[in-house]
């Protein structure tokens, strides 16, 4: 059975794409899933750093379109994973380097043995974006919950819709509960509301995921954080699964919280 | 202050038969930006009353796709020259001429004038009736996401929202049956007397005809809930929409 191709983009950069599509392909891969992970910011690569495989590649994406090598020999191996693989970007080629109509044939070819192909997006709506959401059966939004990010979420779907290739979903990142209960922050319903489309996960900011973004392993290797949960979440919801959203905005474990909630009780 | 029907605002002001030159002169939106069809009559007058036309709906041709069908007219490489100076002088950019002569595809290919694929035969425009003539009006059942603009000669209706980073553009009214939060100019060929209503209203840029609301702040009111925008006394001014 043909594998599923899902694009995670954002229009807005720095919003946490490649964060969302690294953890959710180790996610998957801890469900036994098979997993293709590709790199389309072609030029900016990054998926090898976070994914730790940096220093393993011999081809990229690039390589297999210009030719130089087959789609097989430029894919690399998850050690710590057997489920999960890599196709790299390029980073001495720039965005021109590839078209919409390769992409579709490249993806066409990693379904065939994969269970997900997962392509992280580069930010922007021009090329980079359009080869990456080419060869989508579905997409990924990924968000903040700030309002120039959401204006740029709203860019993407009108152009994924326009595409053919909605409606989409979102995935609300770095979210900072004690700010949305200050009113400091968009909360999760404001941003849904203004966006009107489905949501498929919120995961809370964490410095983890940037600590382990910098060692090369994912958070989502092991279920310690509430991020790491919420992007084990987001892999069960793909796979079709009701899995309620995690408590993020339950009342802080404060000295302060428990005092009050100590007080109540009596 | 509540509105009389003497107050109703006269719609026909869009195609105006000000002259009788504009009768030769359709305007009609396209999906990718409008088509002018010009009619019959002597060509020098024609593009002359094209480029009043232009003149007064400056900023509804702004940054558009146009495309020119001039019919089964024959016209010379000069004669195109001409039409094409009127566009230049008022910033249109002409993206196809459609023509049915082979001689002005000629001519126009001479001046490297992209031309257009020769669309189906359509029935005659009839002549307009005066007051009844209504412009087309426009429906669009969807939501207006960030980047998207609609642009109508006419009035348009949206059943949906217009998000910020939107546009609604249209030389008619323009009713918004859900949240404005982009821009939406009405009246944009010049139509100062063309209103704006919305569930609710809270642009961040409304036009009405050559007014301008800018910033949010003037529009800030207390009471949400359905309005109704308007010229008057020389601002835009929001009314709340009460049931009588």
């Amino acid at each position: 059975m043909l594998g599923k191709t899902i694009t995670i983009t954002s229009g807005k950069g720095g919003v946490g794409k490649t964060a969302v599509t690294a953890n959710l392909a180790v996610a998957l891969a801890m469900l036994g899933r098979r997993v293709t992970a590709v790199d389309t910011d072609i030029g900016l690569r990054n998926l090898d750093v976070v994914l730790g495989l940096e220093n393993r590649i011999i081809y990229d994406l690039i390589d297999v379109i210009e030719g130089r090598c087959h789609l097989h020999q430029a894919l690399i191996q998850d050690r710590r994973l057997p489920g999960l693989r890599l196709l790299p970007a390029s980073q001495t080629h720039d965005k021109s380097a590839a078209n919409p109509a390769d992409m579709v044939v490249i993806c066409q070819e990693l379904k065939k043995d994969s269970d997900f192909v997962l392509i992280d997006s580069p930010a922007g709506i021009e090329l980079g974006f359009r080869n990456a959401v080419a060869g989508a059966d579905d997409v990924v939004i990924v968000t903040t919950p700030e309002v120039s990010a959401v204006r740029s979420a709203d860019r993407i779907l009108g152009l994924i819709e326009a595409a053919g290739k909605g409606p989409g979903q979102l995935v609300i990142n770095r979210i900072k509960p004690a700010m949305v209960t200050r009113g400091d922050m968009l909360g999760t319903f404001d941003v849904i509301e203004f966006l009107a489309v489905e949501l498929l996960g919120v995961v809370p900011e964490e410095d983890a995921i940037l600590i382990a973004a910098n060692q090369g392993v994912p958070l989502a290797s092991e279920i310690t954080t509430q991020a790491s949960q919420a992007f084990h979440n987001i892999a069960h919801r793909l796979l079709g699964e009701k899995v309620p959203f995690l408590p993020i905005f339950e009342s802080e474990n404060t000295v302060f919280a428990r005092f009050r909630r100590f007080l109540r009780l009596r | 202050m509540t509105q009389t029907p003497s107050e109703t605002f006269a719609h026909d002001d869009l195609h105006s038969n000000r002259t009788g030159d504009d009768a030769r002169i359709q305007i009609k939106g396209r999906r990718d930006g409008l088509s002018i069809i010009l009619g019959d009559g002597d060509w020098h007058e024609l593009v002359l009353a094209l480029d009043q036309r232009l003149q007064q709906s400056a900023a509804f041709f702004q940054d558009c796709q146009v495309h020119l069908n001039i019919g089964q007219r024959h016209v010379s490489a000069e004669q195109l020259r001409e039409l094409f100076q009127v566009l230049q002088e008022n910033q249109v950019t002409l993206a196809r001429l459609h023509t049915a002569s082979r001689a002005s595809a000629d001519a126009a290919q001479e001046l490297d004038i992209r031309l257009g694929l020769p669309e189906a035969v359509q029935a005659p425009p009839e002549l307009p009736l005066g007051t009844e003539q209504w412009s087309e009006g426009l429906l669009f059942h969807r939501t207006l996401r960030s980047g998207q603009a609609l642009r109508h000669p006419g009035h348009v209706i949206v059943i949906g929202d217009v998000n910020p980073g939107a546009e609604v553009i249209a030389g008619g009214d323009v009713v918004v049956w859900g949240r404005v939060r982009g821009m939406v100019h009405a009246g944009a060929a010049g139509n100062d007397r063309a209103i704006v209503c919305a569930l609710e209203l809270r642009p961040t840029q409304l036009r009405i005809g050559s007014y301008i609301a800018t910033s949010p702040e003037e529009l800030a009111r207390a009471t949400a809930g359905p309005e109704m925008a308007c010229a008057l006394e020389g601002r835009i001014v929001a009314k709340p929409w009460l049931s009588k």
